[in-house]
């Protein structure tokens, strides 16, 4: 029972990256499939910030009578990893702008159907 | 000074190229400053490919910072030789993107167009140099992103969903990396690559290191489209404009080969990899799959474009059966077919692109009698085609019997027979395509086409000549790939 407690912030992570994952296989609505990619890849972030904390750590700043410092790494590495996914979700949001005006509907059956008809 | 830093330079030069394009507004200006850039990359990759052939590996330190703490560039063998194939391939396109993307694209998007291609150049050549896990991630993001534009560019709405459709699978791929990484991060305190070699094997045995492999391989497979992994590869192809499915089918894939490769041998040893995980087994049974499903698609394909992207799954295939062997002959058989086949699938949808200028279609059809019109389009396109099937005296043929030899070498005489049948298989849609330009008769629309520029034949020409000179003497692809497979191999037994 503690070590399912004690990995709560794992337990998030899975949940978080399969509600994700799911909405992108599922959902035919193409805006929701970049949401879903956008939880998918905020879930990797909590990954990475939860493991960058050391019990008992504090901020990493340099100050007199601390030794334990939290690890600042992980936080810069996300910090790019964020930039990374917000371009992702813009180009997506852009693409389908794009396709809305090309096909008339952003649900991924319907432009099938139509690409059927070609 | 300025040679100390080209491991730098190599990504700086067309990185910063790429915002200054945005602001040259005039497509001409746009191309003449893509075209310059490239050559200047080109001209920085052969200065550091001789550096590494004549010196061994380089390493670089980023902004001074000692590794492992910061950022190292390191290229070996193996990666002088990516380098050295995507700048030439970057280079070679651009006198032929001119023509063919003022036909293919909307004049506002040009210059739009030539900023992504620099951005997406950054981010391959980034991919090979960078020894840095995260780094790695990085610079797979910046040329996946750019290349999702430069499909969205294509000439049909298409192009729109098949972007999307790589959008979707390229982000969950890039995601399994930064899983992976974080993993392995998690376990080892580091990001260098070298660094990670040498602290793994005390963790190695534990879950947390196998989950974190087999997340990166499957991350690394979505993005060189491995079977199953390779369905937004057909449509993206198909509906991307000319230059970009010859600069992806030569550049981009082969990048995520290159990436296997170093985490394999590099990062995790091939005794891991191999031994302990059994990708090679794996590895084998997905080439096998691809090189005859993908080739059996191709032949009933009546889109000639979709014909040479199903093929390029298989030729995938191939390269990964070459690496799943695990024995220096079989990574060397896998490097000289990912050089090879980048040469004949550039060359062959270059030659394609040709066809869509002047016939503005690429199906089986609309093709009859075309080689009355367009004769030096398509004897390239025929060079290249026997090329892609194995014929004696072209890059092919060489490709196909070091791996059949490493193969054989191995014991697993089926999979040459594979590598035979699949070859016919590669002869039968060939063929459909010489059928229709050379022995059907022309429609009533044909009598309007003619042959290609030649600012678009020439590096078409160029491309099978290299191809031609391989097929004639392979001594020079040989020991370099030889050389590369004994550096990934040699670091993975120390």
């Amino acid at each position: 029972m503690s070590n399912l407690l004690g990995h709560y912030n794992y337990w998030i992570v899975i949940v978080l990256m399969m509600t994700g994952f799911y909405i992108v296989i599922a959902r035919p609505n193409l805006i929701k499939k970049v949401i879903g990619l956008f939880i998918f890849q905020t879930s990797v972030f909590i990954l990475f910030i939860s493991m960058a904390k050391i019990e008992g750590g504090t901020a990493p700043i340099i100050a007199e009578g601390i030794s334990v410092y939290s690890n600042p790494l992980p936080h810069v590495l996300i910090l790019t990893a964020i930039v990374v996914s917000l371009a992702t979700t813009a180009l997506g949001l852009a693409l389908i702008v794009r396709i809305m005006e090309a096909y008339g509907t952003t649900n991924e059956d319907e432009i099938h159907v139509q690409d059927e008809q070609d | 000074m300025l040679l100390a830093n080209l491991p730098a330079l190599q990504v700086v030069i067309p990185l910063v190229s790429a915002p200054l394009c945005l602001l040259l507004r005039n497509p001409r200006h746009a191309w003449a400053w893509a075209t310059l850039v490239s050559t200047m990359v080109l001209a920085v990759a052969v200065m550091l490919a001789q550096r590494v052939y004549a010196e061994g590996t380089i390493s670089y330190a980023i902004g001074a910072w000692a590794t492992p703490w910061g950022i190292e560039y390191r290229i070996d063998m193996a990666g002088a030789l990516m380098i050295l194939l995507i700048a030439a391939i970057g280079a070679v396109i651009m006198p032929y993107a001119r023509r063919s993307i003022r036909h293919e694209i909307a004049r506002k998007h040009i210059t739009l167009f030539y900023t992504s291609y620099l951005l997406c150049l950054t981010g391959l050549l980034g991919i090979v140099v960078t020894g840095d896990a995260f780094n790695l991630f990085v610079f797979l993001e910046i040329s996946s992103l750019s290349s999702y534009v430069l499909i969205s560019l294509g000439s049909t709405r298409r192009a729109l969903t098949a972007a999307f459709q790589y959008l979707v699978m390229g982000t969950i791929g890039a995601t399994f990396i930064l899983i992976g990484v974080g993993l392995l991060y998690m376990m080892t305190g580091t990001l260098n690559m070298t660094d990670l070699a040498q602290r793994l094997p005390e963790v190695t045995d534990t879950r947390t290191i196998r989950v974190a492999f087999a997340f990166v391989t499957v991350g690394v497979s979505i993005k060189l489209a491995l079977f199953p992994l390779h369905i937004w590869l057909p449509n993206a192809y198909t509906f991307a404009p000319s230059v970009v499915s010859a600069f992806m089918a030569a550049t981009a894939t082969k990048a995520g080969v290159y990436v296997l490769l170093r985490l394999f041998f590099t990062v995790f040893g091939s005794e891991f990899s191999f031994t302990a995980m059994h990708v090679g087994e794996i590895l084998m049974l997905l080439a096998f799959a691809a090189i005859l499903v993908a080739s059996l698609v191709a032949v009933f394909e009546n889109n000639v474009k979709r014909m040479l992207a199903y093929s390029s799954v298989a030729q995938i295939g191939y390269t990964i059966l070459g690496i799943s062997l695990a024995s220096t002959a079989g990574v060397t058989a896998g490097i000289i077919y990912l050089v090879n086949h980048a040469l004949i699938k550039g060359a062959l949808f270059l030659a394609l692109g040709c066809v869509f200028l002047r016939l503005g279609s690429v199906t089986l059809k609309d093709m009859h009698g075309l080689a009355r019109h367009m004769p030096w389009t398509m004897a390239a396109f025929v060079a290249g085609g026997l090329s892609l099937i194995g014929m004696p005296l072209t890059a092919g043929f060489i490709s196909k019997w070091y791996l059949v030899s490493a193969v054989l070498a191995a014991g697993y005489w089926p999979l040459a027979v594979l590598v035979l049948v699949s070859s016919l298989l590669a002869l039968i849609y060939i063929w459909r395509v010489v059928e229709a330009a050379y022995f059907n008769v022309p429609g009533a629309a044909m009598h309007k086409v003619k042959e290609a520029p030649a600012s678009m034949l020439i590096p078409v020409w160029l491309l099978i000549g290299v191809n031609l000179y391989v097929g004639i003497d392979a001594s020079l692809i040989f020991s370099m790939a030889q050389q590369a497979a004994d550096t990934l191999i040699g670091q993975a037994l120390q």
